[in-house]
């Protein structure tokens, strides 16, 4: 099997994310949907690593992780206070933003 | 020397068969998780089918010799940020179950143009990039001793500053999720002395509110307690319930059990009249 | 002496100030002060006039400089004063007729309630009128300008509750705004040509400029005379200003005012002496416009009217003068200021009979008058005789000399201007024979007094009992001293300016007269317009004195009916302005509602149909900016991906 695969795979799994943020309305639905494509970004990078023989790939990946755990931290947290005063997690009732 | 050779073969340009049946098995699981992530009504569903890509993921992280980043994976993103995901979930409702159906025109279309595309590209330039060559890890994971001391090298090293910032990020996050869904009481509580003091001077509902339901079969909290005409008392169902829409009205239950008790009864008894005139 | 001068002006304009801002506690005095402030005025112009006969010709000249107005560099001009021989005349004649005629308007404006504000206003306009004679600039000459323009339109429109009244003040505001129009270009044509408005420099420098910028100044100038005294083609709204006050008909509309353009015209001569082709104009003007209104004067019924047909008239004679140049300039003004006795007699004596008449104006309802009002009878009859050029009186000398000066001009146009003058003498004394015999002789007439109700056109102040006969009577002192006096003006001031050419010469280091020298013998011009003066009477005489008069005016010729409608000015200003100026302005508004409106709103709209389209993507839903992102990164990628194929 030609490591290039995970390649493949990779991209496949990152516009299965990207869909489902464009089709799905529950914000933490969406939410996942952008973990999954970081996740499969990360699978690219370990790809990448193994391709190129350095851990520099590794390293990137590592601080997707963890930007990736602040950035839930707080994006729950919007979540949270969005549901508290609208009732609601749905991504489309915040469309204050219009004309 | 037999490792150096195992992460030798890694390092070929192709893999072991091994690696290869796990890829196809793993990669079709992994791809069914995303896609029930996508298209499960249930955000707790959704959740579940992402911890499962996750693990496979991680399993992947493991073959491809990041054995660091495959445990990380595994307790980090699965066990820490899926579970966070998961108390979110819960805390919104977990039975609420999404409706696909959607409301903005042209939204579906475009998502689908534009994922096929951006699949189709991304691809299309996997597919042009001159990827021939294949080192493997072996030689970088041997350096300093192993993979989780050559990440540790190049993280106090040369990207220090990044994981330096990252500390930064990572408090600054926390502290924003503390600020976001923390609410300041703005007033002191009030004791139960001062409401019922309160009840008393307006002069309105001097005694507690009355209990939800009266029949023993219908005390549940989401349940109107009955007036002598028998319709249901909203008073007696709290506010939050109220507010929601969630009384469940059960006084129609009770006159239709009534009715078909009638019913039943009126039936026996017509028919031991038929019966005694049939006798008769 | 020269500081008197600024005293002239300031002393009415005083008077006008406390009047007008004093309020109702002066009603009992104010026209005491009024009257006071003008006699004032008047001595101050007597003081200053003995001054300037004490002194040789050539050194009369006063000049005061108050203050500088507008100091902006090149562009100068001063509050300043110049008291020459021309303007020492009209002070005299603005001060002693106004004085008078403060006088005349205690008696009559007795029972008006607002006697006060009518003397402020006649202040004001004392002020004004004294400013515009006196100033030494063209700029402070428009100031004056306006200002009597502005007070005429207070006096026209004094019982402003008449709406025949209101019409007619705004009717002679609006057409003196086009004269006015054409002194403020001619002064920005000034300015432009020397730099400069003020009399001095202007006038000394006129043969640097071109003729044809002459010209240009002159015409404009013209056209500033015609508004302000009622010459064709901007006559129409002397008439209605006769609904005014009849001391402001006798002071404004007749002696002093309406000459302002014969001043105007005299004071700008050596402008005129430059462009012939703007005398010529100016000629045309004065022989048009002295018979235009001799015929409208034939035709009235109203007395006011008909005497301001007259007015009209007499200053046609002066403007033709003052358009014959240097030969006519001091006749012009000799006209002017007998006119302004004989006139404002005339009109004071008209007034009178209306006082006497419960207000009737239609000479058809008068009618053997004169043994009831004596005075006002021999003082109008007086003026009568002045005005007709009875030889001896002082219309005679004034009106011949202009005649004698029209001939003197010399070739065709010298024949037809003085045939004119000739024709409008006799027409002269046809109307004002009529107004006389229809007034103090034959029958009476008398109608009683009509509904006030029906007859909005009755002043105010004097009690009229609807269907009460009038009961003539004679004008209390107050009016009847300033119509003698007038009268003997009328009578004496001819023959004290004409004998021995005193006036002439008097005026001459100004008006640097040239003898004229017409084709036939001044002897001959003299007994004609003598001869042409009793064919017109005789006229009227056989019409009006030896026939009993109706009341109800006969239907009448073509020319009767038109001259009635005050020759159709009113119609021909109506279709050719009003129509035309509606039927340009409705093409206008079209044009600006289909062509402009049309592209600007149609830009707008296309604009916001637009932005409408484009708002739509901006639907605030996340998920679809996220659509447009991944688009893009997708655009993103093929590109790079294109750029590597390349």
């Amino acid at each position: 099997m030609n490591p290039v695969n995970y390649l493949y795979l990779a991209a496949l799994l990152f516009t299965i994310g990207a869909a489902g943020v464009l089709i799905r309305r529950n914000a933490i639905v969406v939410f996942m949907c952008v973990e999954l494509m970081l996740n499969a970004c990360n699978l690219a990078f370990v790809a990448f690593s193994r391709m190129h023989g350095n851990l520099d790939g590794q390293i990137i990946a590592f601080f997707t992780m963890v930007v990736a755990a602040a950035e839930v931290v707080v994006g729950l947290a919007i979540i949270v206070s969005l549901f508290r005063s609208r009732h609601s997690a749905s991504v489309d009732d915040a469309s204050l933003m219009k004309l | 020397m037999s490792a150096d050779l195992a992460t030798a073969t890694l390092a070929a340009y192709s893999t072991s068969s091994g690696e290869a049946v796990q890829f196809w098995v793993l990669g079709t699981v992994a791809v069914i998780g995303a896609l029930c992530t996508v298209l499960m009504k249930k955000a707790v569903h959704s959740a579940l089918c992402l911890a499962g890509t996750m693990i496979v993921l991680a399993v992947f992280y493991l073959a491809n010799g990041a054995y660091f980043l495959g445990i990380v994976q595994i307790v980090v993103y699965t066990g820490a940020i899926m579970m966070l995901f998961l108390f979110v979930v819960m805390l919104v409702g977990v039975t609420a179950a999404d409706s696909l159906k959607e409301t903005i025109k042209g939204q579906r279309w475009w998502a689908a143009v534009c994922g096929l595309g951006f699949g189709v590209l991304l691809v299309a330039g996997i597919g042009q990039a001159a990827l021939t060559e294949f080192n493997g890890l072996g030689a970088a994971n041997a350096a300093h001793g192993g993979n989780v001391e050559g990440i540790a090298a190049l993280i106090f090293t040369k990207y220090v500053f990044a994981f330096e910032i990252t500390g930064a990020l990572l408090i600054t996050a926390a502290v924003g999720a503390m600020v976001l869904t923390h609410r300041e009481r703005t007033e002191k509580a009030r004791t139960q002395r001062e409401l019922a003091e309160q009840r008393v001077r307006e002069g309105t509902h001097v005694p507690p509110l009355p209990a939800p339901g009266v029949y023993a079969r219908h005390n549940a909290v989401d349940i109107a307690g009955l007036l002598p005409d028998g319709t249901p008392a909203e008073l007696t169902v709290m506010q939050t319930l109220r507010k929601r829409g969630q009384i469940r009205d059960v006084s129609a239950e009770a006159l239709a059990d009534l009715k078909a008790l009638e019913q039943s009864s009126e039936e026996r008894l017509g028919r031991d009249r038929d019966e005694e005139e049939a006798t008769r | 002496m020269d500081n008197l001068i600024a005293l002239l002006v300031a002393a009415p304009l005083l008077g006008a100030a406390v009047l007008l801002c004093g309020g109702r506690r002066l009603d009992k005095t104010g026209h005491w002060l009024g009257t006071l402030l003008a006699g004032l005025s008047f001595v101050i112009g007597a003081v200053l006039f003995a001054d300037m006969v004490g002194k040789g010709a050539e050194d009369r000249a006063l000049h005061q400089r108050l203050f500088s107005w507008v100091p902006v560099e090149g562009f100068q001009a001063d509050i300043a004063f110049q008291l020459d021989q021309l303007s020492m005349t009209f002070v005299l004649l603005i001060t002693g007729v106004g004085t008078l005629i403060h006088v005349y308007s205690i008696g009559y404006m007795e029972h008006d309630e607002r006697r006060r504000r009518f003397f402020g206003y006649l202040n004001l306009f004392l002020a004004a009128m004294l400013l515009l004679v006196l100033a030494d600039n063209y700029l402070l000459l428009y100031f004056g300008w306006e200002g009597v323009g502005l007070a005429s339109y207070l006096l026209i429109g004094f019982w402003q509750h008449k709406p025949s009244a209101a019409t007619a003040a705004k009717k002679a505001f609006l057409v003196n705004r086009v004269g006015d129009m054409g002194l403020s270009i001619a002064i920005m044509l000034m300015f432009t040509t020397f730099g400069t408005f003020a009399f001095g420099p202007v006038l000394s420098s006129t043969g640097e400029s071109s003729e044809g910028m002459m010209t240009a100044i002159g015409l404009m100038l013209l056209l500033a005379a015609c508004g302000k005294s009622a010459q064709v083609p901007l006559q129409s709204w002397l008439g209605d200003a006769m609904e005014g006050p009849t001391p402001v008909s006798a002071l404004i509309h007749a002696a002093t005012m309406v000459t302002a353009g014969v001043y105007l015209i005299v004071r700008s001569a050596d402008i005129f002496n430059a462009a012939p082709d703007a005398q010529l104009a100016v000629t045309v003007v004065g022989a048009v416009t002295l018979l235009f209104g001799a015929i409208v004067g034939c035709a009235k019924d109203d007395i006011k009217k008909a005497l301001a047909g007259s007015t009209m008239s007499q200053i046609g004679y002066m403007i033709l003068a003052a358009g014959l140049g240097p030969i006519g300039y001091a006749f012009a003004i000799m006209h002017l200021v007998t006119h302004g006795f004989f006139k404002a007699g005339l009109f004071l004596g008209a007034g009178s009979v209306m006082h006497g008449m419960n207000d009737e104006v239609d000479m058809r309802k008068y009618g053997g008058l004169r043994k009831y009002m004596p005075v006002t009878f021999v003082t109008f009859g007086l003026g009568y005789l002045a005005i007709i050029g009875f030889p001896g009186l002082s219309g005679f000398f004034s009106k011949d000399k202009i005649i004698e000066a029209a001939f003197a001009k010399g070739g065709t146009e010298g024949w037809i201007l003085g045939g004119v003058a000739l024709l409008g003498a006799a027409i002269t004394a046809y109307y004002m024979t009529r107004v006389m015999l229809l007034t103090f002789f034959g029958e009476k007439r008398w109608q009683p007094a009509p509904d006030p109700d029906k007859a909005p056109g009755v002043e105010p102040g004097i009690e009229v009992h609807p269907g009460e006969m009038p009961h003539p009577h004679e004008s209390p002192r107050s009016m009847t001293i300033p119509m003698i006096l007038l009268a003997v003006g009328s009578v004496g001031a001819g023959a004290f300016f004409g004998i021995g050419d005193r006036f002439v010469k008097w005026l001459e280091p100004v008006t640097k007269f040239e003898h004229g020298h017409p084709p036939i013998g001044a002897a001959a011009i003299t007994s004609a317009t003598v001869a042409v003066m009793v064919i017109g009477v005789t006229v009227a005489y056989l019409q009006y004195g030896r026939r009993p008069v109706p009341v109800v005016a006969p239907r009448g010729s073509l020319l009767t009916r038109a001259a009635r409608r005050d020759l159709l000015q009113d119609d021909f200003n109506h279709i050719v302005l009003v129509r035309g100026g509606e039927h340009l302005t409705r093409s206008l508004v079209y044009v600006d509602h289909t062509l402009v409106d049309g592209v600007v709103n149609g830009t707008a709209a296309s604009v916001g149909g637009l932005s409408g389209r484009l708002r739509k993507l901006q639907n605030g839903y996340a998920r679809s900016y996220a659509v447009s992102m991944f688009g893009g990164t997708a655009v993103l990628i093929a590109a790079t991906l294109l750029m590597r194929a390349v």
